[in-house]
């Protein structure tokens, strides 16, 4: 009982965290938002514009792919989010807050998910591309008919991964000025010693992070026609056995 | 009508250029069936590919329905390419869609108004036998039954030609054989032009009109199926009435023969013997019936009778073999 009502009268749970956990909220939504609406038109098109391609463009894709998504990636996201303050207040107007720390967030986990999705789309068997070409597909239709709904169930699984990177990034970003129960654990817990509210954090960290996952992978076994048997058949071109023709 | 015309392919690789296609003609009237036969290297990929224009020729033609497909613009390759259909030999079916999806795709494509579609996509499926599982997705079907709605999604665009890339090199004998008389049968009722690349004689056998052989890039034999399982010297006799191992080293003379159809039909091996007093000794032999027609090759080791009553006569070898050619038997000295 004496925890219970410790959580009861314990300002930083009563009045700070119901706010906080809407500021990780928001953080999420907005940069889980715009990571799929940029990230996956750039994993589509790091596939596309690869060398044997659906449309080759090697020059452009080697800078997307060497020099954005791997120099984006390469730096430790703590660095690159404090780097990215000019740029969040040139977009949000402000350096601080939830939103403003949404940019960075976004930014960091863009290129992480657009490698996901490239992966995802590169294990859709090349027969069934081909088959939608002979059918006379458009570059178009080859994308959207073939390759995002065959890749569907590795993308929902791939978002999954890049929502809860995202919990954990927003954590970070609380502390450098963004909000959210990543400030509340750091401002109370560390800096006040307040363990019951740094249990009650983590406690809660980890049920969003099981919940994104459960959805997830509720949400990938619904889309996924595929069973372990038939799975990779025909992925890779066939190897024909030997003739029976001789003289 | 398919027409193939000097189809050449090459491939630069490090340096050096390889011709994966090296001059191949072909033709294959409307309405049937031609087989291309080779081993894996052969160019038998190389000449699908080159088929659907996934990849351009070097030179040469192809024509389908008097259409070249090689001088078309690329812009205007995809409506070329609907006048194909074309199995795989994995199917290549979208996991993510049902059966009936998977054959609503190409319709898809050209936007044909949905109560139209659907009632499209149900016939073609009842066409192949899989009216039942239009809802039933890939992963939940049989290898014959993928194969069969990749055979309807194949006839959706209603093509003139039907490309089938190795249809059954994947499936079962039982399922091969079901497979290719549906594809046999569609040829006949929907008047199709049916190209099937096979490394399978069996496929060539059974459903066959005419076939070429494919060998480093060239067809080497090339014909009616009739004309080149009634020449003992070609390439694909063997494959098409093969001679089990035999030991024809005996006394006498050995003779190949090889009757086709009405010709040299009739009791030829009794009448031989009867004739010139012979014992004819069947070494080995093999009846195959090919394109609708009965062939038959025999290996045969004569011997004069010989009677208690009359010595042995000698044995007129050319009276034989002249005897079995104006009955219409194809002949040739083995030994």
């Amino acid at each position: 009982m004496n925890f219970l009502e410790e959580i009861a009268n314990n300002p930083g749970l009563t009045e700070a965290l119901p706010k906080e956990f809407g500021a990780t909220l928001q953080m999420i939504s907005i940069s889980g938002f715009f990571t799929v609406l940029i990230g996956l038109p750039l994993g589509v098109f790091l596939i596309a514009s690869a060398p044997g391609g659906l449309r080759p463009m090697p020059v452009t894709q080697r800078i997307l792919s060497d020099v954005v998504v791997n120099i984006t990636r390469s730096v430790p996201f703590a660095i690159l989010m404090v780097s990215l303050i000019p740029l969040a207040r040139l977009i949000t107007g402000t350096s601080i807050g939830p939103v403003a720390a949404s940019v960075s967030l976004s930014i960091g986990s863009i290129p992480f998910f657009a490698r996901i999705v490239e992966t995802s789309l590169r294990d859709v068997a090349a027969g069934k591309i081909d088959a939608a070409l002979v059918m006379g597909s458009t570059r178009m239709q080859v994308i959207r008919k073939v390759l995002l709904p065959e890749a569907l169930p590795g993308l929902i699984a791939g978002f999954t991964s890049t929502l809860v990177a995202l919990v954990g990034y927003s954590a970070m970003a609380g502390i450098i000025g963004g909000g959210g129960l990543g400030r509340l654990a750091y401002n109370y817990g560390l800096q006040r010693f307040d363990t019951t509210v740094m249990v009650v954090i983590i406690v809660i960290i980890v049920a969003i992070v099981q919940l994104i996952q459960l959805a997830g992978d509720r949400a990938m076994a619904r889309v996924d026609h595929r069973n372990a048997a038939t799975a990779g058949a025909g992925r890779r071109r066939r190897r024909v056995p030997a003739v029976e023709v001789s003289a | 009508m398919i027409t193939v015309t000097e189809l050449r392919k090459s491939y630069r690789q490090g340096g050096r250029t390889i011709d994966a296609l090296d001059g191949v003609s072909l033709e294959v009237p409307r309405g049937t069936i031609h087989g291309v036969i080779g081993h894996s290297g052969a160019g038998k990929s190389t000449l699908v590919r080159c088929l659907t224009l996934l990849d351009r020729p070097t030179s040469g033609s192809v024509s389908i329905d008097g259409r070249d497909l090689t001088s078309v613009k690329d812009s205007e390759v995809r409506s070329a390419r609907r006048r194909i259909g074309m199995v795989f030999q994995h199917a290549n079916l979208l996991d993510s869609r049902t059966a009936a999806g998977n054959v609503a795709l190409p319709l898809e494509l050209v936007r044909l108004p949905k109560s139209e579609k659907d009632a499209k996509v149900a016939r073609l499926l009842g066409l192949v036998g899989l009216a039942e599982f239009a809802d039933a997705y890939p992963s939940q079907l049989s290898g014959g039954q993928r194969q069969r709605v990749g055979i309807a999604r194949a006839l959706a665009a209603d093509p003139t030609v039907l490309l089938c890339d190795e249809p059954t090199s994947a499936l079962d004998p039982a399922t091969t054989n079901e497979i290719l008389d549906l594809i046999r049968e569609l040829a006949d009722t929907l008047g199709l032009t049916v190209l099937i690349i096979t490394h399978e004689m069996n496929v060539v056998k059974r459903i066959c009109d005419s076939v070429s052989l494919l060998e480093k890039g060239r067809v080497v034999e090339q014909g009616p199926l009739r004309e080149v399982a009634g020449s003992l010297n070609g390439r694909l006799v063997q494959a098409l009435l093969p001679l089990p191992p035999h030991n024809s080293s005996g006394t006498g003379p050995v003779l190949d023969l090889l009757t086709a159809g009405g010709s040299g039909s009739g009791p030829v091996l009794s009448e031989l013997a009867r004739r010139f007093s012979l014992d004819v000794t069947l070494l080995a032999g093999s009846v195959e019936t090919l394109a609708g027609e009965q062939f038959s090759r025999m290996r045969v080791g004569l011997a004069p009778a010989s009677e208690d009553t009359a010595p042995a006569e000698p044995l007129e070898l050319n009276e034989v073999v002249s005897h079995l050619r104006a009955r219409g038997v194809t002949v040739e000295v083995a030994a």
